[in-house]
C-alpha cells in the first residue's frame, strides 16, 4: 500500500494510465500538480502559450494516435481559455481528458480569485464531466474519465479538482484501479443481428447503392474492414470531411467527399441513390442540404455508436446501432460467398457515376496564368506531389480547409485532421504541433490562412521550445475567404470586414523565433519552395504563398435545395 | 402530444443541472418536472412532463438516456399508468363564499388544510385536468396562491422501474 498526496496520485495515476504527453498551463490552483508532475519524468508535460492551444495540441495527438489527450489548466480563465478546444473535440467525437485547478473547496460559490464554475460553463460540450470532493477518490474518477472519453461514442471529459484536494500534506491510499464501472454506462459493443440481416440483404438487393461513412469509421478503427466491404460488394463511396481516408480516396470506388464543398460525383450519386448505406456518419446539415429534399429515391441503413445519433435529422429505415468495425464484419461474413442480385443495374449505376465524375474532369478550378497569383488549389496539388500524399495534414478553417480537403489525396485514414463540427479558427497549427510529437517522423503539414494563423500563432514560441518541426503552408489571400466569398454570393460584394489590413510580416515574424520562412508569388517558385519546405522533416519551416483572393470554393451546393442542386463556378449551376 | 418521462439517476450533485439542461440546450420543452430521492439513496426519480411530436420524443429519450448520470427511464404515456399531481390553493373565503369553497373542495375530494378568517388552504390531489379543472372552479371566488407539485407518475399493474 502506498500513501500519496492528491497532486502525486495524479502524476502516478498518468503513468499508470500509460499517459505520454500531458499539455497545459500553471496556475494557483493547479500549482499543487504541477510541482507533482516535475518530479517525476515519465509523463512529459508540453508547456503550451494559450490554454486553446493545449486542447487542441491534445485533440490532434488523440486523432492521429487513437489515444485520448490529456490537458491541465489551472481555475477560473484557464479553464475558460480552454472551452472551445473542449468544444472543438466534442462536435468530432475526440477523446480527451481535461483536468482543471479549481478554488479551494471551501471558497466554492464565495466568488473567490479565479474561480468559475466550469463544470457549469462546459456542461453542453462535455461527454461528462467531475468535481473531486476527496482526495481519496482521485485515482477512481481519473479512471472513468479515461473510461468514458475513450469508449463509445468518445468525447471530452472535464475533472474539476479543487486545490485542497491535491495538497501535499494529505495522504491517502494509492492502487491504480485497473477496471471501472458505471452502472448507467454501457456502450454496444455489437449491432442487432436481425437488423444486419436486414440491412445486407437490401444491400445485395440494390440497385443504385452508395457508401456515406464518417468519423466513425475512423475512430471505430474499421477502415480496413470497410475497405474489405466496398470493395468485396464494388459500390461507390463518399466520405464525410470527418471520414476522408477511411476509404483509399485514390481507389476507383471512392467518389470523394460529400456536402456543401464535396464533389460532384459525390453529391450527384447520393441523390439518385437508391440505397445509401451510412456508417459513422450523423447526417449533418452540411451534408444534407435540406433535408426534405435529401435523396428522395433512396433507401437508407444508418450504423452508428451513438442511438441519439440515428434518425435525428433524416430517418433511417434500417437503424443499426453498434461500432463501425463489429457491425462492418458481421455485414462482410453475411455478403461473403453471396452475389449481387442485379449486376448489370450496378454496371449501368456505374456508367452514371463515371459520366458524373468525368463532366468535371478539368474543370474544377481555372489555372493561373502567366503573371496571374497563384490558385490555392494549385498549392495543394503541388504539395500533395512533393509529399506523394503521405503526410499529416491538419487546417484551420475556410477555404483553405476546403482546398486542403479537395485536392490532397489521402489514402489512410487519421490523415486529413480538421475541426469539422465546430469549424474552430485556430486549431491547425496547435493540432499540427500534437501529432507531430507523436509521429516525429512523418512531415505534418498545417494549412492555414493569414486569418486563421493569427488566432493561434503564439505557439510559434512552444514549438522553438520542444523542437517541433511542423510546416505550416499559409494560403495567404489577404483576406477572410470564406466570409468573402459569402459575401460575394449573399451581399452584392459587400465585404464587410472580411479583409485583413496590416498583416505582419510573416517572413520576420517567422524570423523572428529563429525558423525559416519562405514567401512564394509566382507559380514557377512554388515547387522548389515546397521542396526546400519538406527537406528537412525536423525543421519548423514556414511557406507564405501568395495566392488569389478572388478563388471561391466549388462546387458548393446551393442553400436550402437538394444534395444535387449546386453551384460549380462563379458562372455554371447544376 | 404530452409525455411523463420518468427517470432515475444518480443522486449526485450536478445530476440534476444535466437533465435539465439537456431540455434547455436542445430546444425541448419542459412543462412540469419533480425530483425527490427513491428508497435507494444512490438514486433520485425525476419526473417530467413535455409536449412533442414521436421523433422529438424519441430524441428526448435517446439523449437523457445518453447522460451518464441516468441510469434507466420509462415513457410512462407508452402504457397504463397512474399521474398524479398535489396542488395547494390558498382561495379567499369570506361570507357565502366559505361555504362554496367548502362545497367544491368536498366534491374534488379536496381537504382544506389550513384556515384563516378570510382564507382556506385547499390541498387536492389528481391528474393535471383535475386540479386545472379546480383552480377553474375557484377562479371567480378568488385564487391567491397555488403551488403545484408538477406531475409524478408509476405504470399500472407488474411493470417496475427498478434497477
Ligand atoms: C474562431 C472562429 N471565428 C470565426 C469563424 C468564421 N470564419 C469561418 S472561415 C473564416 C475566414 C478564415 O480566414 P482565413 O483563415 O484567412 O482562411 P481563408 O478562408 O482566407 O482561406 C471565418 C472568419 C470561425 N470559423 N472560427
Ligand atoms: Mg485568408
Amino acid at each position: 500500500m502506498e500513501l500519496l498526496s492528491g497532486a502525486d496520485m495524479i502524476a502516478r495515476f498518468l503513468q499508470d494510465e500509460g499517459v505520454e504527453y500531458i499539455y497545459g498551463y500553471p496556475g494557483g490552483a493547479a500549482l499543487h500538480i504541477y510541482d507533482a508532475l516535475f518530479r517525476q519524468d515519465k509523463v512529459k508535460h508540453i508547456l503550451v502559450r494559450h490554454e486553446q492551444a493545449a486542447t487542441h495540441a491534445a485533440d490532434g495527438y488523440a486523432r492521429a494516435s487513437g489515444k485520448p489527450g490529456v490537458v491541465l489548466v489551472t481555475s477560473g480563465p484557464g479553464a475558460t481559455n480552454a472551452v472551445t478546444g473542449i468544444a472543438t473535440a466534442y462536435m468530432d467525437s475526440i477523446p480527451m481528458v481535461v483536468i482543471c485547478g479549481q478554488v479551494m473547496s471551501h471558497l466554492i460559490g464565495d466568488d473567490a480569485f479565479q474561480e468559475t464554475d466550469i463544470v457549469g460553463v462546459t456542461r453542453p460540450i462535455v461527454k461528462h464531466s467531475f468535481s473531486i470532493k476527496h482526495p481519496s477518490e482521485i485515482p477512481e474518477v481519473l479512471k472513468k474519465a479515461f473510461y468514458l472519453a475513450s469508449t463509445g461514442r468518445p468525447g471530452p471529459v472535464v475533472v474539476d479538482i479543487p486545490k485542497d484536494m491535491t495538497s501535499p500534506t494529505e495522504r491517502y491510499e494509492y492502487v491504480y484501479p485497473k477496471k471501472v464501472k458505471l452502472r448507467s454506462y454501457n456502450p454496444v459493443t455489437r449491432g442487432h443481428t436481425g437488423q444486419i440481416k436486414k440491412a445486407v440483404e437490401l444491400m445485395l438487393k440494390a440497385k443504385r447503392p452508395v457508401f456515406y461513412t464518417g468519423g466513425g469509421v475512423v475512430s471505430g478503427g474499421a477502415s480496413e474492414a470497410l475497405t474489405d466491404l466496398v470493395r468485396r460488394l464494388g459500390y461507390p463511396i463518399t466520405t464525410t470531411l470527418m471520414g476522408i481516408g477511411a476509404y483509399p480516396q485514390g481507389d476507383r470506388q471512392c467518389l470523394g467527399w460529400l456536402g456543401m464543398h464535396g464533389s460532384y460525383e459525390s453529391n450527384m450519386a447520393m441523390h439518385h441513390a437508391d440505397l445509401i448505406i451510412a456508417i459513422g456518419a450523423r447526417f449533418d446539415d452540411r451534408v444534407t442540404n435540406n433535408t426534405s429534399k435529401f435523396c428522395p429515391t433512396a433507401k437508407i441503413i444508418h450504423v452508428d455508436i451513438d442511438p441519439s445519433s440515428v434518425s435525428k435529422t433524416v430517418r433511417a429505415d434500417v437503424p443499426i446501432v453498434g461500432p463501425a468495425g463489429s457491425v462492418i464484419n458481421e455485414m462482410i461474413s453475411l455478403v461473403q460467398g453471396k452475389e449481387i442480385a442485379h449486376p448489370e443495374a450496378l454496371g449501368e449505376w456505374w456508367q452514371k457515376v463515371d459520366g458524373w465524375r468525368e463532366e468535371r474532369v478539368g474543370k474544377l478550378y481555372e489555372p493561373s496564368g502567366p503573371g496571374e497569383k497563384i490558385k490555392p488549389q494549385e498549392v495543394i496539388e503541388a504539395m500533395c506531389r512533393v509529399t506523394r500524399g503521405e503526410a499529416f495534414v491538419t487546417t484551420d478553417v475556410g477555404q483553405h480547409q476546403m482546398f486542403a480537403a479537395q485536392y490532397y489525396k489521402f489514402d489512410k485514414p487519421n490523415r486529413f485532421i480538421t475541426s469539422g463540427g465546430l469549424g474552430t479558427m485556430g486549431f491547425g497549427f496547435p493540432a499540427a504541433m500534437g501529432i507531430k510529437q507523436n509521429f516525429p517522423e512523418d512531415q505534418v503539414i498545417c494549412v492555414t490562412g493569414e486569418g486563421s494563423f493569427q488566432m493561434m500563432m503564439q505557439e510559434l514560441s512552444t514549438c522553438k521550445q520542444y523542437g517541433v518541426g511542423v510546416k505550416i503552408v499559409n494560403l495567404n489571400n489577404a483576406s477572410l475567404g470564406m466570409v468573402r466569398q459569402w459575401q460575394d454570393l449573399n451581399y452584392k460584394s459587400r465585404h464587410a470586414h472580411s479583409y485583413m489590413e496590416s498583416l505582419p510580416d510573416f517572413q520576420k515574424l517567422i524570423e523572428a523565433y529563429g525558423f525559416t520562412a519562405l514567401r512564394v508569388e509566382t507559380l514557377d517558385e512554388l515547387e522548389p519552395a515546397l521542396e526546400r519546405t519538406f527537406a528537412d522533416k525536423h525543421e519548423l519551416v514556414f511557406l507564405d504563398v501568395q495566392v488569389d483572393p478572388r478563388e471561391h470554393v466549388y462546387p458548393m451546393q446551393v442553400p436550402l435545395g437538394s444534395m444535387r442542386d449546386m453551384l460549380l463556378s462563379k458562372t455554371e449551376r447544376t | 402530444m404530452r409525455h411523463i418521462i420518468s427517470i432515475l439517476m444518480e443522486n449526485e450533485p450536478g445530476a440534476l443541472s444535466r437533465v435539465v439542461g439537456l431540455f434547455a440546450q436542445r430546444n425541448y420543452n419542459i412543462e412540469t418536472l419533480n425530483v425527490a430521492p427513491t428508497e435507494d439513496p444512490s438514486l433520485s426519480r425525476l419526473t417530467v412532463t413535455t409536449v412533442g411530436d414521436d421523433r422529438v420524443i424519441e430524441q428526448i429519450t435517446k439523449h437523457l438516456n445518453k447522460l451518464i448520470d441516468v441510469v434507466k427511464l420509462v415513457d410512462l404515456t407508452e402504457g397504463n399508468h397512474i399521474e398524479r399531481e398535489l396542488m395547494l390553493v390558498k382561495v379567499k373565503a369570506l361570507g357565502a363564499a366559505r361555504d362554496e369553497v367548502k362545497r367544491t373542495a368536498d366534491i374534488f375530494r379536496a381537504q382544506i388544510v389550513d384556515v384563516t378568517a378570510s382564507l382556506y388552504t385547499v390541498q387536492i390531489t389528481g391528474d393535471a385536468g383535475k386540479l386545472d379543472a379546480f383552480l377553474q372552479a375557484m377562479a371567480p371566488i378568488g385564487i391567491l396562491e397555488v403551488a403545484r407539485t408538477g406531475v409524478s407518475g408509476i405504470a399500472r399493474g407488474d411493470k417496475v422501474l427498478s434497477l
